[in-house]
Order: C-alpha cells, then sequence, then structure tokens
C-alpha cells in the first residue's frame, strides 16, 4: 500500500491486515491484491445496502407526497420490500433480444454499475473512513463519474432499438453539457479550500459547526445551487431526466434490458443519486464535521438530507424538454458558474474566506 | 462536418406506448429528435360497437355505449338515449332531467381530472396524477352509491335514469362540489405558474381557429383555439338552458390555454351542479308510458348531440319501427382531434408531441368505437 498521510483508521486497519498477510508468507504483490479486494467487497456491501435502502426511501417518500403510503405489506412499513424486489430480479428471466450488438449489451450494464462505485475510493464518510485520500481527488471524481455516460451510450447503441438510442443520445449530450457548471461550481470551493484532496477540503471546513460550511460564504451558496442543478442533471434525476423519460421514449436506454442487467442500471442509478449528495455534502455542507455524533453519522444525516431534496425535486416538477435543457446549461449555468468562480477567486484574493 | 451522412428515421410510438393513452399508433418520420411527419393509424380498439347495436333492442344498446366513451360514459348513455327519445317524442320527468345533468357534469369534471392527472404525467410530473384522481374518486364514489357502477355506468336510460339517487346522495354531493373546488386551488398552484410547465406547454401545438373549425375540432380543444361554441348554451339540449354558467374562451390556441380552459371548465361545471341541487324537484325518474322491451319509436331517422368532455358527441340513429335500431353511428370528439394532429403536430420534438397528445386528451375507444 502506498504512504496515507494522517491517521485514518480505515488505513491503518488495512495496513494491520497487509501485515497479517505478509506474516503468514503470501508473496508482495498478492497481498496488495486481497487487501484491496478485501476493502473492495467490504464497500461494495456498504453502498449495495445504502443503494436498497434510497429505493425504498424514495417509494417511502414518493408515496407520502401523493397522500399514499408507498410499501407497506413486508415488514415494518416495507423495509425490506426493495430486497425481495431484488431477489425478485435476480430470479428474472434475462431476456435478450436477437438484434443486439452482443458484446455492447452485454458490457453497457456492467460499465454502468462499476462506473456509480468507482467514485467511492474518495469519498471520505467520515474523519478516516476514506479508502484512499487521493490529493487529486475531486479531479479523480470528475473522471471516473463520466464514465456512466459511456454506458449509457452503450446501453443505447448495443440494444439496437430507437428509443433506447434517442436515450443514449440525449444522456451523452446531457451529461457532457452539465458537466461544464458542475466542475466549475466544484472549483469554487477548491479555490476556497485551496486543495482538491477531499480531506483537505473537509478540514477546510472545521471550526464552528454551521458557520464554517461553504455553503454559508454567499459564493458558496450559489456554488452549492448550480452545482445541486448540475447534478441532478448528471444523476438523470427528473427534471433533467430525458434519457429515460418514460413518457416519449418508453424507458430510453434499458428499454431492452430486463431481470438483473436492468437492476444493475437502476441501482447504478440509486448510487449516483448518492454519490452527487455525498459529495454535495463534503463540498459544502462541511462533511463529516458536527459536534456530539460520531462524524460518519454526521456525514451519512447531511448527505441523505440532500438525496431527500433531490427526491422532492423528483415527485414534485415536470420534465424539461430536450432543447431546453440545454439552453439552461450552456445560457444560463455556464456564464453563471463562471463568472461565480471568477468572484471566488477574487474574494480569495481579498482574503475574505473564512 | 461535411461527410457525415444524416438520415430520417421512422419511430413507432405504440400501439402500445405510455402516452398514447390506449392504443393510438402515430407513425413518426423524424430527423434526430425533430417530429417530420405524423401518421395516425387507427383501429386497434375496434369492437364495432355501432354493427353489436343493430342486434339489440333500446335499452340494451346503453350497455354498449358506456363501452363507446368509458371515461364519461354518462354522456355516451346520454347521447344515445337522447337521441332515441328524440325518435319517440318521449316526455322525460323532470327530476330525471336534473338528475342526468347532475350527473354528467360530476362526469365531466372526472374527465378532466383525470386530463390534468395524465397531462401532468406525460410532462413528467408524477405527482399531480394522484392529486387528480384523489378527487376523481369522490366523484366515483357518487356513482358507485346512486347506480352499482365506477366506470361504466348504464345509468341514464331512455326515458329517465335507471334508479332514483339515495338519499345521502344530496349531502355527499354538495361535499364534494366543496372540497374540488378547495384542491382546484391546489392544482392551480401546483403547475400554473411552474416555469418548467409553462415552458413545455406555452406555444406549443398551436391549433390555429381556422384549421380547427376545417378539421371539425370541437370541445375544450376549439374553445382554446378562441372557438366561442358549447352546445350546452348554442344548442341546448335537456335543461341546460336554465342554468346560469359561462363559456370559457381563449385565443392562445397553445396547450398551455387547453390545460386552462379544462380547469375553467370544472369550476362552471360546478356552478351547474350547486344550482341543478338546489332546483332538484320530487317525482319519479322514469316516463310512465315507457315499456323497455316493447319501446318501438316510429320509422325516422335523427341526430342528436350533447357537448361531452372531448367535444360534439353525436349519435345518429335509423329506426324502421321496430324494437331495434337499424343503423347506428357515433361521433366522437376525439376523432376529429386526431384527424387534425398530423397538421399542427408537427415541427417540434418528440417531446413536444408527447404535451400536444395529451392536451388534446383523447381516448382511443371513442375514435375506434
Amino acid at each position: 500500500m502506498g504512504e496515507q498521510t494522517g491517521t485514518l483508521e480505515l488505513v491503518r486497519v488495512f495496513r494491520w491486515l497487509h501485515d497479517l498477510l505478509l506474516s503468514t508468507g503470501i508473496g508482495e504483490p498478492w497481498t496488495t491484491v486481497v487487501t484491496y479486494g478485501v476493502l473492495g467487497v467490504m464497500m461494495f456491501g456498504v453502498l449495495a445496502l445504502i443503494a436498497l435502502f434510497l429505493v425504498w426511501w424514495e417509494r417511502k417518500i414518493a408515496g407520502h407526497i401523493q397522500q399514499r403510503f408507498g410499501p407497506m405489506r413486508n415488514g415494518w412499513h416495507g423495509w425490506y420490500q426493495t430486497i425481495m424486489d431484488a431477489i425478485k430480479l435476480l430470479q428474472k428471466e434475462d431476456i435478450l433480444v436477437d438484434t443486439r450488438d452482443r458484446v455492447v449489451f452485454f458490457w453497457a450494464p456492467v460499465m454502468c454499475f462499476t462506473a456509480a462505485f468507482l467514485a467511492y475510493v474518495v469519498i471520505p464518510f467520515g474523519d478516516g473512513l476514506i479508502v484512499a485520500d487521493l490529493n487529486i481527488g475531486i479531479l479523480y471524481i470528475m473522471a471516473v463519474t463520466t464514465f456512466t455516460v459511456i454506458s449509457l451510450l452503450m446501453a443505447g447503441w448495443g440494444s439496437n432499438n430507437k428509443y433506447a438510442l434517442l436515450g443514449g443520445m440525449r444522456s451523452a449530450a446531457q451529461v457532457v453539457s452539465y458537466e461544464v457548471p458542475m466542475v466549475a461550481s466544484i472549483l469554487t470551493v477548491v479555490v476556497f479550500a485551496g486543495s482538491l484532496s477531499m480531506v483537505d477540503i473537509v478540514k477546510a471546513q472545521e471550526g464552528w459547526f454551521v458557520l464554517d460550511w461553504f455553503i454559508v460564504h454567499p459564493i458558496g451558496f450559489i456554488a452549492f445551487l448550480t452545482y445541486i442543478t448540475a447534478a441532478t442533471a448528471e444523476a438523470n434525476r427528473t427534471p433533467f431526466d430525458i434519457p429515460e423519460a418514460e413518457q416519449e421514449l418508453v424507458a430510453g436506454y434499458n428499454v431492452e434490458y430486463s431481470g438483473m442487467k436492468f437492476a444493475m442500471f437502476f441501482l447504478a442509478e440509486f448510487v449516483n443519486g448518492f454519490t452527487v449528495s455525498a459529495i454535495a455534502t463534503t463540498l459544502f455542507l462541511g462533511g463529516w464535521n458536527g459536534p456530539w455524533l460520531p462524524s460518519w453519522a454526521w456525514f451519512l444525516i447531511k448527505t441523505l438530507g440532500v438525496v431527500l431534496l433531490l427526491m422532492m425535486f423528483r415527485w414534485t416538477f415536470p420534465r424539461l424538454r430536450v432543447d431546453q435543457l440545454m439552453e439552461f446549461a450552456w445560457k444560463f449555468l455556464v456564464p453563471l458558474t463562471f463568472a461565480n468562480l471568477i468572484l471566488a477567486g477574487l474574494v480569495k484574493y481579498l482574503g475574505l474566506v473564512w | 462536418m461535411t461527410g457525415l451522412r444524416t438520415e430520417e428515421f421512422v419511430v413507432n410510438m405504440g400501439p402500445q406506448h405510455p402516452s398514447t393513452h390506449g392504443v393510438c399508433r402515430l407513425m413518426l418520420t423524424m430527423s434526430g429528435e425533430k417530429v417530420i411527419k405524423i401518421e395516425p393509424v387507427i383501429g386497434y380498439l375496434h369492437r364495432a360497437i355501432e354493427k353489436i347495436c343493430e342486434n339489440r333492442t333500446y335499452n340494451q344498446c346503453i350497455p354498449m355505449m358506456d363501452r363507446f366513451e368509458y371515461v364519461t360514459s354518462m354522456s355516451s348513455n346520454m347521447v344515445f338515449a337522447l337521441a332515441a327519445e328524440k325518435l319517440a317524442e318521449l316526455e322525460v320527468p323532470e327530476r330525471a332531467e336534473y338528475l342526468r345533468v347532475i350527473m354528467l357534469e360530476l362526469n365531466r369534471i372526472a374527465s378532466h381530472l383525470i386530463f390534468y392527472g395524465v397531462t401532468a404525467m406525460d410532462l413528467g410530473a408524477l405527482t399531480p396524477f394522484l392529486y387528480g384522481l384523489r378527487e376523481r374518486e369522490m366523484i366515483v364514489d357518487l356513482f358507485e352509491m346512486t347506480c352499482g357502477q365506477r366506470l361504466t355506468y348504464n345509468y341514464i336510460r331512455v326515458g329517465g335514469v335507471s334508479k332514483d339517487i339515495p338519499k345521502e346522495f344530496v349531502p355527499k354531493c354538495r361535499e364534494t362540489v366543496k372540497t374540488i373546488r378547495e384542491k382546484l386551488l391546489d392544482y392551480e398552484g401546483l403547475l400554473n405558474e411552474n416555469p418548467i410547465w409553462l415552458v413545455r406547454n406555452k406555444k406549443v401545438g398551436v391549433l390555429p381557429t381556422d384549421l380547427a373549425i376545417a378539421y371539425g375540432v370541437s370541445g375544450p380543444v376549439a374553445r382554446a383555439s378562441g372557438i366561442d361554441f358549447d352546445l350546452r348554451r348554442d344548442d341546448p339540449y335537456s335543461i341546460y338552458d336554465r342554468f346560469d354558467w359561462d363559456v370559457p374562451v381563449r385565443h392562445n390556441c397553445d396547450c398551455y390555454d387547453r390545460y386552462l380552459l379544462r380547469l375553467d371548465e370544472i369550476k362552471q361545471s360546478l356552478n351547474i351542479i350547486d344550482q341543478a341541487l338546489d332546483g332538484l324537484p320530487e317525482g319519479p325518474v322514469q316516463a310512465p308510458k315507457f315499456k323497455p322491451m316493447s319501446f318501438k319509436p316510429p320509422a325516422g331517422e335523427v341526430y342528436s348531440r350533447i357537448e361531452n368532455s372531448r367535444g360534439e358527441m353525436g349519435c345518429y340513429l335509423v329506426s324502421d319501427g321496430t324494437t331495434k335500431p337499424v343503423r347506428v353511428k357515433l361521433r366522437g370528439g376525439s376523432y376529429s382531434q386526431l384527424q387534425a394532429l398530423p397538421h399542427f403536430g408537427t415541427g417540434g420534438m418528440i417531446a413536444d408531441l408527447v404535451a400536444i397528445f395529451a392536451s388534446l386528451d383523447i381516448i382511443l375507444p371513442e375514435v375506434d368505437r
């Protein structure tokens, strides 16, 4: 394992595991591989649980917004409903279209799923609960989350279906457009914190409970709003869910997918929703910082709060049209975020950041 | 970029598609996202209702009418009953006329509430659908209380209505009217000023007045295109001439006006129901001389028309003096609107087409019969 800075608990645990493996006499490349394998499986387990929870939660929130209950039958308020759904999807027949592009069709959900999880390498779940504190953390996230769009395009192309292709094309156009304002709003925070590392960004917001978060700064607040808007589009959620607009494109890129392949897209979507919320928490809401509760609890509370916001968007807003979406990105969000970024630089130069 | 080959492609929207409201098939010629040509293909829901009616007595035809326009089956009952009564010059008791008006207007509101929900859902807002259906549920409960049915009522019969209302009906109906009036404010608050709703609907799907007239478009769609025409006022049937209400007309001809106009119509229908409940007389609900199985209207032909929530609904009836009609021809407002769609729906994105289709509020059983 590489040299890590700080006294991160996860790192200590894995150094211990690494040393344990070394002491059994297994050679060097293998010990690192096994250690990271264990780490990966652990993260995967946690995130799968989070995704299952989010599906259930979204259904409950949707239900309560719409004057109904949502799942109620399986357990207390249907808490294991999504687990049952996942089991059902596992048992489902995988219906395949004859005219599909075999390789592309198969790998699209795998890639989507993988890309969704890659970002969690650098997301700090708590003080020290980070897999690897890369010094280019946020840049790394921007790089890997964009893989999702390739997988959606692959799904659209590989299905050999016109609706799916339209969905794939839409998602490509949308994600590429919203990447720009998203990066610009993230850069505002990077200017403030003076670092690309997620841990350093969180540490820059330490101090008085709310007052030191970047969201409290006027510039940071504008950046937060633009980030949330762009992130909603990145995560393909209403009002920007045009790639899978069910009333227009039936289901968009995943129209030909069934069974577990569909479930992979579905879970990846929720993981993506959680990812963008986690980034928002880290960048603007002070990450794990907070009094009394353990750091991971603060992180989860804040992240779920942002997820709740995204869910409320989804169940109240109509959907934008594809050209209006582009107009909004390029004519409004991009100039706004860039102006904000320049202002942030000015404010930082004048020393008005707290 | 030169050398990049682009081509138009044909997409089948339907017959199985979430936003074609049934089994309409639209063959779309598209250039990327842009719709260049629309070809509606109908007939997937053809059940030969008109032909089946030729082998049934007049009151046996009424259940078929329920299936003709099932979202407002009260009015499809009404149009047939009206035609048969016109043919036989049958007097309908006063109380039955009032009940008919109450039921027709309640059903119009129910239909517009479905429109509200479904249109919002087609534009991606999922919550209004359940709001709309929640209030519709109260109306459907009223119908169930009266005739035992929730969708296909078979209530308005030749010579009156099938049953009198139970005594709880009037208070519950007043309560429903009051609730819907209150909830309408919620509906308007949720969508009317929503910027996304405005950009999706304003100046989208403009149906010019002359095109609307040329294709025989009627009902709310025509009134949103500036045509001040409502059969309830201009060719009154039943007892509509006794009530005091307005015909809402709008002039922007776009999807947004069609949406607003339907909300206005709900308010006017509530006014009519209020007045009808106030003036509801006592008495029989069936014409006393009328005998269902031996009802033989004199030979002749007649056309009756009423204002349905989707436009002019007509019934052309030919009798040869026996117990069964010789020919029944039904006209639904949806047919004309679907007919006009290829002429004003093109040029936009596929998302616009979904908005336009939703704003026309077409239902397919009325098109195919």
